[in-house]
């Protein structure tokens, strides 16, 4: 395997928690709920998606047994900011918290484990062929379901109905009360699919980028998935290039140090957030493109009245 | 001729018996009855609270009755829902808009209908039947981008697509220019014609007794009346409504006015908002002793005016607005008070109050800068500054409150409630008197009587006018031409942030301020001069 090759890889496996976990945030954002607990669902994601693998032997069973964590912790979330109509800001922050408390306390048996991996999809011939068969046939199924869920939530939000009525109680949600949308069960929805795309984050990091249990292992993957979905202005396109590109630079950085270049380990660990900040203003300049693609209800509590 | 129930409701399309709807302790609506036949503009009116948004809500579904009946053509109903109210064929054009900015018209409308409809094919759709009823419309254009008489009509055709048989219109008028509102009457006319029912709701009386039919007369929740509105006078029905005789303004023109107070000129702004106006050379003068109105249809600059007035956006040519003679276009609000100006924003709740202050403190917060109230009950209880070396002095700012509450009847539960818990006439009433407290030389004031009932809008215009002839500048801006003939000596008009000269508001017709609004200064001024001229 060439460097080239190893490098592109390890993008790759950086990259794809971030999209997977802020592409799930991007829906429920739109539907005008803010969700802070990302890391939190993605941690539970992970401790969850490991025990399940290591007690079944299965992968694909830990990738379903995060993705699960990750829906039940977002119901809990809607359960609360919806239902009883808590701050979401609030209920946000100690989703995060108490997932990587809880996370701790269920992975304690499973700290130091040998992992089971996620294996890549081994497609016959395609995967063999030299460089191409690595780079693109050679990866694990979430690798290729977070780019087909990216496209799968551009398709629906921008030609269905469900998109359509997403983007309308996410614009306005007296305006999609008044014409008889259930504004609460499209919120419910969305939220549980963010804690679905953040379950499978959590899965890929225990299952595939690093195959074992270790404590608070989405190490603030949760709060940079946040960062990208307001900077790619809630558009999935921008999203996934956003997350491939802080990847990108997070990966360089690491090369760069173990090459021994003489430059501050911080500004280096500093770096992917600073041109991934740039980049997506920079794309971000079409001001009009941005208003009109805010949620403009936002994290803002609805209660309709009866 | 009363032989049989049956054919006395099959001839009605709609009849809605002894609805109740109980929120709480209060009794929004409360044994109200309405009935309203097949091509008929039935016009239900009422003062703000009186129950008629409640009874609309239940007729289409958005609110449950607690008791009553719907009958819907003879047949007894459940509107369990709006999509089961459209099902029946009934539509509705909402007063705060159901619409998505960031939508386009197609996306809009077809949100609100049934999900089998081919979104393809829509546009054609819209396009044909806007055209048909006169009410075009761009099918592929933003909301965000379009003026308010263009999202009322996504609003109606919206509904027309739908093949309705009733109609309900909240206050369709209160954002049209005239000409956009005699469209609109046209409209309505020929849906009439057709055999649809029009279910109408408006505060203006005049239009009423013009296109509607019959009239359910709402008053504290209860039927109080119901008529032939053309047999009707505007004063009887607002009688009716108010339940006494509304107080007619006193408009007796005072003496000549004296020194420009509040002075703007070349007075230029640009928004850095997407949905902003920016300002274009404004010039316009207010002297002691006159009101000046500005009118205009919603969104045309007048939030922006109102800011470059107070203060709160600062220019950066300090001669651009000029206060008692005094440059301070680059002054903030603070200092705009200290020169004696005083200012009232639109939005009474969250702009004008904080809506968790108790009122008192809410007087606090454009009080404390300036000495004292002048304002006084005549109990010989002198005004003090309710703000003295640092220091809130709340006794003062407690007898500032019961003085604006006493003279401009606010009502409220406790001497000192939250804003919040203000209805909106009496929160309005209580805005604009702290201001009053104040008898400012300057006073600018937006939307003065907006959504507040005939008897609390008279109260304010009086206290304008008053505040006028005692020799202060009132700037009045308003969406609403019957207030704004009904205070102002000279009227300007803001289109699309331009504004027009202050014309004597005499030598003002309806018409003229239509083709003003929509923005054809040039057109009227020719017209003036050619008049002028002959």
């Amino acid at each position: 395997m060439g460097a080239l090759e190893a490098v592109i890889l390890t993008i790759i496996t950086a990259s794809t928690p971030l999209l997977l976990a802020a592409i799930g945030e991007l829906v429920t954002e739109r539907s005008g709920v803010l969700n802070l607990g990302v890391e939190g669902m993605m941690i539970m994601g992970a401790v969850c998606g490991f025990a399940a693998a290591y007690t079944t032997h299965s992968a694909l069973l830990g990738v379903g047994a995060g993705l699960l964590a990750g829906v039940g912790m977002s119901l809990l979330f809607a359960f609360l900011t919806q239902t009883l109509m808590t701050s979401q800001v609030a209920t946000g922050l100690s989703l995060t918290l108490l997932g990587l408390g809880l996370s701790g306390m269920i992975g304690e048996g499973f700290t130091g484990l040998p992992g089971i991996k996620l294996e890549a999809l081994n497609i016959p011939f395609l995967s063999d062929i030299p460089f191409i068969g690595p780079v693109i046939f050679g990866h694990d199924i979430l690798v290729y379901g977070s780019l087909f869920i990216v496209a799968g939530v551009a398709y629906v939000l921008f030609r269905t109905r469900l998109g359509l009525i997403i983007t309308a109680v996410g614009g306005n949600h007296h305006s999609a009360h008044a014409l008889g949308y259930n504004v609460l069960r499209v919120r419910y929805g969305c939220i549980a699919f963010g804690g679905a795309c953040s379950g499978l984050a959590g899965a890929y990091l225990s299952l595939a980028y690093t195959p074992q249990w270790i404590e608070n292992m989405s190490s603030g993957r949760g709060w940079i998935a946040l960062a990208l979905v307001v900077f790619s202005t809630w558009l999935p396109k921008r999203l996934l290039v956003g997350a491939y590109l802080f990847g990108t630079v997070w990966i360089m950085g690491l090369y760069v140090q173990a090459l021994g270049v003489d430059i501050p380990s911080q500004l280096l660990s500093s770096l992917p957030y600073l041109v991934t900040i740039v980049a997506l203003i920079i794309i971000s300049g079409n001001k009009t493109l941005t208003k009109v693609n805010t949620p403009a209800c936002i994290g803002q509590p609805f209660a309709p009245e009866r | 001729m009363n032989e049989t129930g049956a054919n006395e409701t099959s001839k009605y399309l709609l009849e809605a018996r002894n609805i109740t709807k109980v929120f709480g302790e209060l009794r929004a609506n409360d044994d109200v009855t309405l009935s309203l036949k097949p091509g008929e503009i039935h016009a239900l009116l009422g003062e703000n609270g009186a129950g008629k948004s409640t009874l609309v809500k239940i007729i289409y579904g958005s609110l449950r009755a607690t008791s009553g009946h719907l009958f819907w053509r003879g047949r007894a109903v459940t509107v369990p829902n709006p999509a089961a109210a459209r099902e029946l064929g009934i539509g509705m054009v909402f007063q705060h808009f159901s619409l998505f900015d960031a939508l386009t018209v197609t996306q809009n409308i077809s949100l609100a209908l049934p999900s089998d409809v081919d979104i393809g094919a829509l546009s054609g759709r819209i396009e044909t039947v806007s055209n048909d009823y006169g009410l075009p419309l761009r099918p592929d254009a933003l909301v965000a981008d379009l003026s308010v008489g263009e999202r009322q009509r996504i609003e109606i055709v919206r509904c027309l697509l739908q093949e309705p048989r009733l109609l309900i219109m909240d206050e369709p008028t209160a954002v049209l220019t005239p000409q956009e509102a005699d469209q609109l009457f046209v409209t309505l006319a020929r849906l009439a014609s057709e055999g649809c029912g029009v279910l109408y709701i408006s505060h203006r009386l005049e239009e009423v007794r013009r296109i509607c039919h019959d009239a359910t007369i709402l008053r504290h929740g209860k039927l109080a009346a119901r008529v032939d509105p053309q047999q009707e006078t505007a004063a009887s029905l607002a009688a009716l409504m108010v339940g006494t005789e509304v107080a007619a303004v006193r408009t007796d023109k005072g003496t000549a006015p004296g020194a420009p107070l509040l002075e703007l000129s070349g007075l230029s702004l640009a928004t850095d908002d997407q949905f902003g106006v920016s300002l274009k050379n404004i010039n316009l003068a207010v002297r002691a002793g006159e009101i000046v109105a500005v009118a205009g249809v919603a969104g045309n600059g007048q939030g922006e005016f109102f800011d470059a007035l107070s203060g709160e956006l600062t220019s950066s040519n300090n001669a651009t607005v000029k206060i008692a003679g005094v440059g301070c276009g680059r002054e903030g609000i603070t200092q705009r008070r200290r020169r004696d100006a005083a200012f009232v924003p639109e939005e009474r709740l969250g702009h004008g109050a904080v809506p968790n202050f108790p009122l008192s403190e809410n007087v606090v917060l454009t009080h404390h800068s300036v000495e004292a109230t002048r304002l006084e009950t005549g109990d010989g209880m002198a005004g003090s500054a309710v703000v003295r070396n640092g220091m809130i002095d709340r006794d003062a700012a407690r007898y500032v409150n019961r003085v604006v509450t006493e003279l401009f009847d606010v009502r409220k539960g406790t001497p000192d409630p939250e804003a919040q818990s203000l209805s909106g006439g009496n929160l309005q009433k209580f805005v604009v008197g702290r201001e009053m407290a104040l008898q400012p030389r300057v006073l600018v004031v937006n939307q003065p009587t907006w959504g507040v009932d005939a008897g609390a809008a008279a109260l304010i215009r009086q206290a304008l006018i008053d505040l006028a002839r005692g020799g202060s500048a009132v700037l009045v801006i308003s969406q609403d031409l019957d207030e704004i003939f009904e205070v102002a000596d000279r009227i300007a008009v803001i289109s699309r942030g331009e504004m027009s000269q202050a014309y004597p508001s005499e030598e003002l017709s309806l018409e003229r301020i239509g083709l003003l609004m929509a923005g054809a200064h040039e057109a009227v001024a020719r017209n003036a001069g050619e008049a002028g001229a002959a």
